[in-house]
This record gives C-alpha cells, structure tokens and sequence, in this order.
C-alpha cells in the first residue's frame, strides 16, 4: 500500500514538474537581460569582449570582474556590485582615478573622407551613414564614441576623429562639493 | 481679517533689504549692446526671425515661440543685429548659449508698430493670454515659467495668488515695484483674474514692507473710486516675516492651510501663484502693449558703493550694471539672486536676463571648515518641505542615489535653510544640487544606453540575415553548378538552406 502511494505520488508531482518545465520555460539567462540593462550600450569592447551582452552573459557566468567597463563609469560598476551581490573594485585601468572621462563622439572629416565604407562596417549601432566612393558621415545623436571606427579601421589620417561634446546648460552637472572646495582653493 | 496658517521650518533671517530700498527706482544708460539670449525662461528655445545686419527697433520681435512652453525674445533697444552667435549666460557653469547681440544706436525709440490690445473691455481670456504670450513674459520671480502656459491650466481655479513676499535678505525689486507702480500691479491682476475666472484674488506681502502695503491700498483706493470694477475684490493680505514664505509651496500653505502633494502643482488645489512684477508686465503688454524688454534688478552688498535698483534693459552686461552701481572691491563674488538661494556668478559678462532679480556683490566670509553631520537634526526642524537632509546629505556623501530618490530629493527647493542651521557648516545644498544633476544624468544615459542596445541589437539581427542570405546564395550557385553531375553531390554540401535551393532556382529561373 504504502509503495503505491509514494508512487503515484511520485507520478503526480512528475507529471506537475514536467508541465511547469513546458508552460513556465524561461528563453536564455534572466540574469543576463537584467546585467544588460545596466551596462551603458557603447558596444565599444574595451571589456574584451565583443559588445555590452557578451559582457553581460560573461558577467553571469562568473567569468568576468565587474570593473572592466570604464563607459560605465564608477556608478555603472556600483550597479554591476549591488546586482551581482560583488564587493565594488576600483575600475580597470582607472588607477583609482573617479574622474569622468567626458562624452564623446565620431566626427568625420568630410573633405578628406574616401568612402571607403569600412567605419560603417565597424560602427556597433548604425550611426555612420553613406555609401562606396560617397563620402559619409556621423549621426551625432547614435554615437556612443566607442572608437571603434578610429584608425587603422580609417585609412585616412585626421579623417575619423573623436571630439568632446560640449556639454549644454540642461545637461550640465555639479561637481560634488569636495571637488568644489579644492578647485577654490587652487 | 484672513486667518494664516504656518509652514513647518523655516527661518527668521535678517533682511540687509534697507540698503537698496530707500531710493526710488534709478535709470540706466543705454548700453553700447545688448545680448539676448534665446532662452530666458524654462521650456523650449526661441527661433530668430531678424537675420544679422538688421535693424530694429525696441520692443520689436527677435526670435518666435518655438512650443506651448516657450517664450518670444523681443529687442530691448533700437539698434542693428550684430551678431547671432553664442555668448556667456547667467549660470554657474559660465556656458555660452545662442543670444541675439544688437550694437544699440543710442536713440531707444519704440517700434512703431506696438499698440494696446484693442477693445480690452470685451477681450476674451484666448485673446488676453495670446497677448501675454505674445509680450514675451516669463514669471519674473526667478522661474522663469513661461506665463500664459501657467495661464491654461487643465482644470478650473478658484485662488489667484499674486506674490509680493520677497522672503530673501537684500532683493527689494518687487518692493519698489510695489511702491512705485502699485496701480499697474493691481490692474494687472485684474487682468490675470479675468482670464483665469478665480474667484478669489489675493496679493500677499510680508510685513516687512510697510510702504508697499501702504501704496496697493492707496492705489486699490483710487481704481475703486474710478469705477473699476473687481477692484475691491483684491485681497491684500500681510503674512509675517520667515524665510522661505515667499516659496509658492509654502505661500499656498501659508494662506489657504493646503498642501500641495509631492511632484504636484499648485493647479491641482485649484490655486495659481504669480509674482507682482508678473502681474505688473501682464499690464505693461495689455494695456501699454508694451512687450518684456526690462526689469527692475536690485544691486547690493558690500561691494557696491550705491546699492539700489535700477530698471534695466534685458541684455544688458552685468558689468554695466556694475559700473553704475560702483563695484568697490573687483574681488567679491558675484552672486545673481539672494544670499539663500542665490547662485556665483562666474563673470560680469554674463547678461541680465528675465529671471535676474538681484546682483548681489559680498565680500567672501571667511570660509569654517566643514566637520563631520553629528545628527542633531537641526536641519529637518528647519527643513520648509518636511526631508531629512541628514539622510539626503549621507546618501548624497555616498553617491546611493537610488535612496535620494526614495528620500524625495526632488521636492528639495534648495532653500539653504538646512545650510544655515547645520552647526557643521556641512554645504548641504551644494549636495543636494550635485545629486540632482547626478540622477538627471543618468537617467539620460539610461535612456540613451536604452536606444544603443535596440540599435545595436537591430544591426546584429541584420548580419546575422545578410550572412544567412549570403550562405543561402552560395549554396543555391553550388547546388546550380553541381545539378548536371548527380544529385548525391547536392546532399553533399549538407547545408539544410540547399535542400530548396534548387527549387527556388526553378522558379528563378522561370
């Protein structure tokens, strides 16, 4: 008696597992998507891996640290340790240095460009546009000023250059206090 | 008699406001130019209309409302359009934006074309709030909300509140309004009422300017003996002197004991808040059909050797001002607004804009070094919107901003109450702004990391068909090239894409 109770049991929870893995199956890693949403979309590479998803799935995977991002800046790290349950760790190649490098993007010479297509085959998010032996040039509003598209990928020297962008009285920031003081003080 | 109510925190300050107000309102040469910048107030940037090498003359129109909340720029002397270009505006950052520079000839005559709306009697409130759209005016307390959008609100309004509290030590501009133009104000205010149908009208001035109280009432005394009719349902109501009173969250407390809910606005009580120098544009465009072209901006402090106010075109070089008032010390600090709220000024170039109401000049006070928060808690009892900027200070200190956002950092009014209170003499404020600007940033980099993930993701999807294509292609051209041989041949290539390639070639083919 007692073995035909366990067993029927046993089907029936089988059978409920088996349903559940059909109707609730989950495509690809969640974890990933949600790394994903944090990291700042520059497909720019520096992290060693091919653009911000493989960086994400290798995030989940536990075979990357999470400072190897310097787009994402120290917040973007920050997020990355408070989703991952890591400690935060000073940015890779950074030295320790917080500072923001300030935002930049593509701009293409027009007078010296050769249409040569290949910065629009390298560009991560479509925002070169032109065509063979026309000349091209930068969605400035797309670039994510991933460098990718810089020589050698340009053939032509002082054609593909990265400009700051001036920042705008809507987007501009305060410096946090300390900094403040020291620049008074200098 | 109204009864008040009472906002929580709040200071009493001393006010310094007799330096700059025992004078009547002083004149200002004509400057050799004027920069107008094309946003002078919140909203979308105005387009020009005059092209460089222009004449024009005063009052005439610059540059066109671009949006609902966008202002017009009108010349604010005669003169030629030297330049469209970018010039250093009036903000701590020292940014240049797009101004509209006019080399002034000297003569200020009006444009020709300018006249009082007609029939103002039987205007309707569409054709009065065209006419204040029209005029350029902004909320000329420091917001700098564009005015006839604050005119439309999305629901009826009982209270009108015209504001004249002034709460910040030294400013005296709306009190010399106030003394000098009170008839203007109050017909102005007539105006705003009948567009917005409130019921009630309340202008509101601290008890520190008796002179002003004195003239409205003198002034409301003479429009209703003129027979203007609504005039004696003005409300002049004093409130006592704490700082902040004058902030439009806390005036609406003050007087009608409502809160307005957090990430709200004053509409939503059925309540609309406007400054007295509004109110008293809102009449120079109506009745004058005199567009925004100056303000009155008050220069003190103890680097300046004849502090007062002065009625100054728009545009006008801050360093003109200067020159007038007498700068004694080239090194004090230039802050534009008050002591509290007021922000440095990174160079006399920077313009008067609609939004300046005060220069003050000070002698910087020997910094006290800053010491670590010991949680007395000085600051939340003085806090005016009920935060706990000690807890807004630590997040802030740390950079969890996540936590500002749940600590309502938004709703902080950058007061400088919690500054003046903190016995650490901790820049609490200077925090607060560094993390708004902080999350703002984010946010942006949020959206636009939003934008180059699905770019990135479309292009990638692209390769991916286009080499799909590709493979297909090739495998079709084998399967073409191979059919005259075997049909084992064709298996061979084992790309699942060849198995109907052949067929799909027929049909090419035919």
């Amino acid at each position: 008696m007692d073995i035909l109770v366990m067993t029927a049991l046993a089907l029936l929870f089988g059978l409920g597992l088996g349903y559940a893995a059909i109707r609730f199956r989950v495509e690809g890693d969640p974890m990933v998507d949600k790394i994903d949403a944090v990291l700042p979309q520059t497909q720019c590479g520096q992290c060693g891996h091919p653009g911000c998803r493989p960086y994400a799935s290798a995030l989940a995977e536990g075979s990357a640290e999470i400072n190897q991002c310097p787009p994402g800046g120290e917040a973007g790290m920050r997020a990355l340790a408070d989703l991952l349950g890591r400690d935060p760790m000073p940015l890779a190649g950074m030295e320790g240095d917080t500072t923001e490098p300030p935002p930049m993007v593509a701009v293409v010479d027009e007078s010296t460009c050769i249409g040569c297509t290949k910065c629009i085959q390298a560009c991560p998010v479509d925002a070169i546009i032109g065509a063979p032996k026309h000349k091209h040039t930068v969605l400035e509003d797309y670039c994510t000023g991933c460098e990718l598209c810089l020589p050698p990928i340009c053939p032509v020297p002082d054609c593909l250059t990265l400009r700051e962008i001036k920042p705008t009285i809507s987007r501009w920031k305060w410096k946090p206090p300390s900094a403040q003081e020291k620049e008074q003080a200098a | 008699m109204r009864r008040l109510w009472s906002f929580p925190g709040g200071i009493r300050l001393p006010g310094f406001k007799q330096m700059s107000n025992s004078e009547t309102i002083r004149g200002l040469p004509v400057p050799e130019r004027v920069y107008l910048p094309l946003r002078q107030h919140i909203g979308a940037e105005a387009r020009p209309v005059v092209a460089v090498g222009e004449r024009v003359d005063k009052g005439q129109l610059l540059a066109e409302a671009t949006s609902f909340v966008s202002a017009p720029v009108h010349a604010s002397t005669s003169g030629v359009v030297i330049d469209i270009g970018k010039h250093t505006v009036p903000h701590p950052s020292g940014i240049a934006e797009e101004c509209i520079v006019i080399e002034a000839d000297g003569e200020d005559h009006w444009h020709s074309a300018l006249a009082p709306l007609a029939d103002i009697d039987n205007a309707t409130p569409t054709q009065l709030r065209a006419a204040i759209r029209e005029a350029g005016i902004v909320g000329l307390g420091g917001a700098v909300f564009p005015s006839a959008a604050k005119l439309k609100p999305p629901r009826s309004i009982d209270t009108l509140i015209i504001n004249g509290v002034e709460c910040e030590p030294y400013i005296t501009c709306d009190d010399l309004l106030m003394r000098s133009s009170a008839e203007a104000v109050l017909r102005g205010c007539l105006l705003l009422r009948r567009i917005l149908c409130a019921g009630q009208c309340i202008l509101v001035v601290e008890d520190n300017k008796p002179e002003a109280m004195q003239q409205l009432r003198l002034a409301r005394d003479i429009l209703i003996d003129a027979g203007e009719s609504g005039a004696e349902g003005i409300e002049l109501v004093g409130i006592p002197t704490v700082f902040p009173a004058g902030g439009e969250k806390q005036l609406i407390k003050v007087l009608t004991g409502r809160e307005v809910p957090t990430g709200g606005l004053p509409y939503e009580l059925g309540v609309v808040c406007l400054n007295v120098g509004t109110a008293a544009a809102v009449h120079d465009a109506i009745l004058l059909g005199r567009p925004l072209v100056s303000r009155i901006v008050t220069v003190t402090g103890n680097g300046i050797k004849r502090p007062g106010n002065y009625l100054v075109p728009l545009g006008t070089p801050t360093h003109a001002l200067l020159d007038a008032a007498g700068r004694t010390d080239d090194e004090a600090e230039l802050i534009m607004g008050g002591p509290m709220m007021g922000q440095r000024l990174p160079t006399s170039q920077a313009m008067v804009v609609k939004g300046t109401n005060c220069i003050l000049v000070n002698k910087p006070e020997p910094q006290t070094a800053q010491m670590p928060c010991i949680r007395c808690g000085s600051c939340a009892n003085a806090c005016p919107m009920k935060l706990l900027p000690q807890q807004l200070y630590w997040h802030a200190h740390g950079k969890t901003f996540d936590k500002l956002e749940r600590y309502q950092l938004d709703s902080c009014i950058e007061c400088g109450c919690c500054n003046l209170v903190c016995p650490s003499h901790i820049p609490l404020v200077s925090y607060f702004r560094y993390a708004k600007t902080e999350i703002a940033d984010q946010a942006y980099k949020r959206q636009r990391a939003e934008e180059s993930r699905l770019r990135s993701e479309v292009r990638q999807e692209r390769l991916e068909r286009m080499k799909r294509e590709t493979a297909e292609r090739n495998a079709r051209r084998k399967a073409a090239r191979s059919k005259p041989k075997k049909s084992v041949s064709v298996k061979a290539t084992a790309d699942p894409a060849a198995e109907d390639a052949p067929q799909s070639q027929q049909v090419s083919n035919g």
